[in-house]
């Protein structure tokens, strides 16, 4: 069975930590970062990127357009 | 399972969402969670979809939003406060087959440019009027509007607006979907992925009624000012969702009959 799996991107000096990727992202793989950027905004970052499944909510919510989706369909072997 | 890499993923040809290219690249100075960068954002990729940047021209309003020229990348006017309605019919009537939109908040449209909104509605202006509500004077420091809700506080109404002394809130969308010059009104937000995707399709329908040639097509987003409501932007969508939304009802005020 195909599997969809998905990434993102962030860009991180555009990023400005307004955590409205986090909420709208339905299998919460989105944490804010503790690190900051040079403006000294914590930005996103896939905190469990393997439930990613590449569904755009964060990216047609964010604000500031910082997030490029990625998806593609995995074969997945079935286990013995 | 082999476990993938993010690598993997992350190829040319896996693209699902990015930037649009209408959009330069400046980074918006709206504060964190704005609603103007998201409207920005979705106008630029409706205009991207229609393939119409060469023939799209922008009015910029002033509020908030009176740098949308370093932004969008389409021609832009720069209108006095509130007159956008009045320059856009001016750019409308010399060039009739440019896309013409204007971009306005609730200080702009709903209050020193009431006259123009209202006249250019009615005379059906054949033009794409867009229309941030998000309550209160975000670019002057929080001040009432005349679109604050009542009881709403603002930095002019620190006990909350009282309707005896300051008036009722004005639904504008309401008002000039009455209009006869009106084609398509509209209320749509842009705090949630599905609001967001409901907003890009009346952004685009605003924009192909305007081949139509039937007048004005009068999209509201009812939006957050994080700075102005002084929450930080989660709260303030869920504000916007408890007492915003009640007031301001979201969907179709006026479609055209088919």
């Amino acid at each position: 069975m195909a599997k969809v799996k998905g990434a993102i991107v962030v860009d991180t000096e555009r990023c400005k930590g307004c955590e409205l990727c986090v909420i709208s992202c339905p299998t919460h793989v989105i944490a804010m970062s503790k690190k900051v950027n040079s403006k000294g905004y914590h930005y996103a970052y896939m905190e469990n990127p393997d439930a990613c499944n590449g569904c755009t909510n964060c990216a047609v919510v964010c604000p500031d357009g910082v997030i490029t989706v990625y998806r593609m369909k995995v074969e997945e072997k079935t286990e013995v | 399972m082999a476990e993938l890499d993010i690598k993997d993923i992350v190829k040319e040809e896996n693209i699902v969402y990015k930037k649009t290219s209408v959009l330069t690249d400046n980074v918006m100075h709206y504060c964190p969670g704005c609603g103007h960068s998201t409207t920005h954002r979705i106008i630029a990729e409706v205009i991207e979809e229609m393939g119409i940047q060469d023939k799209t021209i922008g009015i910029a309003p002033v509020g908030c939003s009176v740098f949308m020229y370093d932004y969008i990348d389409v021609d832009t006017q720069e209108a006095a406060h509130g007159r956008a309605p009045a320059l856009a019919t001016a750019i409308k009537r010399l060039l009739p087959d440019r896309y013409v939109f204007t971009y306005q908040g609730d200080g702009d449209l709903a209050a020193i440019g009431t006259a123009e909104t209202i006249h250019a509605c009615n005379r059906g202006e054949n033009i794409t009027m867009i229309f941030i509500n998000n309550g209160i004077y975000g670019m002057t420091g929080g001040q009432m509007a005349p679109t604050s809700l009542e009881g709403m506080r603002t930095s002019t109404t620190p006990y909350g607006r009282d309707p005896g002394l300051m008036g009722h809130p004005i639904k504008m969308t309401e008002l000039v979907a009455q209009l006869p010059g009106t084609y398509y009104v509209t209320r749509q937000a842009v705090h949630t992925p599905n609001l967001v995707r409901k907003t890009k399709k009346a952004i685009r329908k605003a924009f192909e009624y305007q081949k139509l040639n039937r007048g004005v097509s009068f999209v509201e987003v009812v939006s957050n000012c994080n700075s102005g409501w002084k929450m930080p932007p989660v709260q303030a969508v869920k504000w916007l969702d408890e007492n915003m939304l009640p007031f301001y009802p979201l969907g179709d005020i006026k479609v055209p009959e088919m």
